[in-house]
Parts: structure tokens; C-alpha cells; sequence
């Protein structure tokens, strides 16, 4: 009887013990909706759009540097001596609406952008395997053409790239992004080029800290749309975020920085040695504060 | 024998009624960690807590990602790179009232109540203690504690870069009003 008495008096100190640390157990636990965020450190990946948006109110400066071909040798300092760079402005309407202009030296070219986060990644109360936005960019060259007039003529000179980025964050430090794309040309020079330009993109990230992370981004041009003489833009670079800024370290064979230069112009090959050094900086302002709901 | 059985099992059960236990799903926790360069506050109100107070137990916990900053950049400097939120979701404290005989939980006034335990943020545990002021009004208790906590002491690394912009000493408000558990 004694034993029956012990055991039932462990049984209870149990229960009581048991109930002391689950007390937080007893409401329950409240399901949220945990979206993946920080899938990339900015809004670009190198020189294509990120899934990342900047959040209502943040205005993002972005300064584009782009220097010569690694192979110019060191008379050309390995490409230091020369520099395209593009400024430009990016702006979050709403979470999910951003939009953005630049300026790029190279071509004399101005672009405007806008992208619209369709779906978001998350866990928990909602399910969604992956991040989801349409992108819509302009590039309008305004570098004069001196020896055929014709070219001068405005509609020749606008491009339209349409891209659907599909990103899923998977753990903590890694992100893929496919970037199905169209570019649009209102004019190309000989018949064998084609108006519509069909890509796949793809682009990833690898955190290496906290702090630096390792980007590549390479889009695929579908055979028969381009000259012979254009390849598929492979960049390779790293993250590094200080605060405010993130610095964006890079190699690629684009030698431009807008976008319908990257995806149906570039000519360099990286094993001839043709790829350039370029940075990105970002510099992150918060113009409007939606204020926190007391 | 079967009688001392049966006053065990009756305390049980008297214990048991007379758990009172508190509530709430919408606590708020603020935190400051502003230096000169700027101010750095974040605030959530989804804290959930439950007041024992027959034995005095007292537990918050609350999701890290809940906490709201003005500066989106912030709320996600936050996340990433101090509180690493992904790996660690949630701040739990569990504690206790110690001075339980100071507080008469049936008569309206303000009482201050004398509260330690275990603060854990980041996945590191400390002890903490402080003094949190209870408002007892009709048998609604509402409570307002305030106390500091040391970044470093949670293994939250802030690089020399920023070290000038962010406090080393984190303030920390918790507002909670408790409804009666049923």
C-alpha cells in the first residue's frame, strides 16, 4: 500500500512539475503566416532584378560601375582604364509594387522598370514553395548614329523585356531564382536576328556570413535569335553589406548594365580572357515611414 | 492508508481549482537600443503570457520576427544579422514572482512585484530579475516591467563597423494585460 502511495505521490509531483512548464502550452499555439524574407541582400542579384523588393516608402541609389576587359593587359591597367556606369533609382510604392530609372553610360541608355511581387514564399498558416514577380523593363538608347540617319529615329531604339522571376529560399543561405525572359526589339539589323528574344535565366545566391554572400546569375538564349558574334552573359561576384549599403563585387562578360545589353548583347567570352571587373553599390534611404499601429 | 490517498488526491484537487491562472495573447514588448548616431526601437504586441497566481509562475514568449521596426532595413538587419531569427524564433523568459505574499490578487491597488528567472533570446539562457509594477482593478491585473539586458551577454555580435550606431545595452518594456484563463 505504501508503494501504491509513493508512486502515486511521483505520479502527481509529475503532473504538477509538468504543468508548470507547459504553462505557455495552455493557449495554444498560434498559427502565423512566416514568410521568407532577405532572400537576397538587394534588389539585384548582379545585373538582373532580384526577387527582393525594397519595402514601402525605401528608396534604394544605385550606383553601377562596369570597367574594361580583364585581357586590355596592363597597358590598359587590365581594364581600369575604362568605365561604364549607370545610376539609377529604385523605389517601393507598396511592398509588393516597386519601380525604378536609370541612367547607363555605355550606349547613352535610359531604362525604367517595374515589378510586381505576385506571390510570397512562406510557411506555417499559408504554404507557398515559392516567391513569384513579373518584371517590366525599358531600355531606350539614345546614342546618336552618325553614319545611317535612319537609326536616329525614336521607336527604332526602344526595348521591352518581359521576366517572370520565380525564386524559393531554401534554409537559411540559399536562394535560387529562374527567370524566364523576352526581349523585345523594335529593330535588329539583318533578318537572321529575331524581334522577340526567348531566355532562361537563372541566378543564385549562397550566404557565406552573415554578411557576405556569393552570388551567380547566367542567362541562356534560346538557339537562332541573335548574331553570331553575341554569348550568354555569365557574371560571377559577392555581397557585402555594411549597414546601409551592400557593395556588390563582380566579374562578367556583359559590358553593359542595362538590361537588354546583359540579355541580347554581350560579347565577351569568358575563356579568351574577355570578362570585366564591376561593382554595384546600394545605398538604401527611407523616405516615407508607415508608421507602426499603436 | 486509503484515506491519507484520498486527501492527497482532494489537495490535488483544491490545487488544482485554485491555480488561478492569467493570460495574454497580446502582450507588448518594446525594445530600444538607440545610440547617438540613430534611434533604433522595435515593438511587437502578439507577446503571449500566462500568471500563475497561487504559485506565482510567470512565462512570456514571443516570435523575434513579430517585432516591427520603422525602418524596413532595420526590421531586417534585425532578423538576418543580430537576432538570427530563423535559427532562434522565439524569446522565452520563465520565471516567478518572489514576494507572491506582498500581492493580494483580490484587492484593487497597485503593487510592485519583485520577479527572477530565465531570460532566453538568441538561444543563450540568463538570469535576469527585475520589478514590475501590477494593477490590480476588479480582479484585472495589468503589468508594466522595465529592465536592461547586455547584447553581448546573448552572443549577439555587433562588428566593429556599426559598434558606434547601436547600443550595447538593449532597454526592454513589457506591457501586459491579463484576462482570466477558462
Amino acid at each position: 500500500m505504501k508503494r501504491i502511495y509513493t508512486i502515486f505521490l511521483i505520479a502527481f509531483s509529475i503532473i504538477i512539475v509538468r504543468a508548470q512548464e507547459d504553462m505557455l502550452n495552455l493557449l495554444g499555439e498560434e498559427k502565423t503566416i512566416d514568410y521568407a524574407t532577405a532572400s537576397f541582400k538587394t534588389t539585384r542579384i548582379i545585373n538582373t532584378l532580384s526577387i527582393e523588393n525594397n519595402s514601402k516608402g525605401v528608396l534604394d541609389f544605385k550606383i553601377n560601375h562596369r570597367f574594361g576587359p580583364l585581357n586590355g593587359g596592363f597597358y590598359n591597367l587590365f581594364g581600369i582604364d575604362q568605365a561604364f556606369v549607370r545610376f539609377g533609382f529604385e523605389y517601393g510604392l507598396t511592398d509588393r509594387l516597386n519601380i525604378g530609372v536609370g541612367r547607363n553610360s555605355y550606349e547613352k541608355v535610359y531604362d525604367g522598370f517595374l515589378k510586381y511581387k505576385i506571390l510570397r514564399q512562406s510557411t506555417g498558416a499559408r504554404n507557398m514553395p515559392i516567391s513569384l514577380s513579373y518584371a517590366a523593363t525599358m531600355d531606350y538608347k539614345t546614342v546618336k548614329s552618325s553614319d545611317i540617319a535612319y537609326l536616329n529615329r525614336n521607336w527604332l531604339r526602344a526595348y521591352y523585356t518581359h521576366q517572370l522571376l520565380i525564386a524559393r529560399k531554401f534554409g537559411e543561405g540559399t536562394t535560387v531564382q529562374l527567370m524566364p525572359s523576352l526581349v523585345h526589339r523594335n529593330y535588329v539589323k539583318t533578318k537572321a536576328e529575331k524581334n522577340d528574344v526567348y531566355l532562361i535565366g537563372i541566378g543564385a545566391r549562397q550566404k557565406l556570413s552573415k554578411r557576405v554572400a556569393i552570388n551567380v546569375e547566367y542567362f541562356y538564349n534560346l538557339p537562332n535569335q541573335l548574331a553570331s558574334s553575341y554569348v550568354n552573359s555569365l557574371s560571377v561576384g559577392f555581397d557585402i553589406e555594411t549597414g546601409g549599403h551592400v557593395f556588390q563585387l563582380f566579374f562578367t562578360n556583359s559590358s553593359g548594365t542595362d538590361t537588354r545589353n546583359v540579355l541580347t548583347e554581350t560579347t565577351g567570352k569568358w575563356l579568351n580572357g574577355d570578362i570585366r571587373f564591376g561593382f554595384n553599390v546600394s545605398r538604401v534611404f527611407t523616405v516615407y515611414n508607415p508608421k507602426i499601429k499603436e | 492508508m486509503k484515506k491519507l490517498m484520498f486527501l492527497v488526491g482532494a489537495i490535488g484537487l483544491v490545487f488544482n481549482l485554485s491555480a488561478q491562472k492569467i493570460f495574454t495573447k497580446k502582450g507588448i514588448v518594446k525594445f530600444t537600443a538607440s545610440s547617438s548616431a540613430e534611434p533604433i526601437a522595435g515593438k511587437t504586441n502578439t507577446a503571449a503570457s500566462v500568471l500563475d497566481k497561487t504559485s506565482g509562475n510567470l512565462e512570456f514568449s514571443l516570435l523575434v520576427k513579430s517585432m516591427k521596426f520603422e525602418k524596413a532595413l532595420m526590421e531586417e538587419h534585425f532578423n538576418e544579422n543580430y537576432m538570427e531569427s530563423v535559427k532562434f524564433p522565439k524569446a522565452i523568459f520563465k520565471g516567478k514572482i518572489t514576494n507572491l505574499s506582498d500581492i493580494n490578487w483580490t484587492k484593487d491597488g497597485k503593487y510592485s512585484a519583485k520577479i527572477s528567472g530565465d531570460l532566453t533570446i538568441h538561444g543563450v539562457t540568463k538570469s535576469i530579475s527585475t520589478t514590475a509594477d501590477l494593477v490590480i482593478k476588479s480582479g484585472k491585473v495589468d503589468a508594466d516591467a522595465k529592465f536592461n539586458i547586455q547584447v553581448a551577454d546573448y552572443k549577439i555580435e555587433i562588428p566593429s563597423l556599426v559598434k558606434d550606431k547601436i547600443a550595447k545595452t538593449a532597454n526592454i518594456e513589457v506591457i501586459a494585460s491579463y484576462e482570466n484563463l477558462k
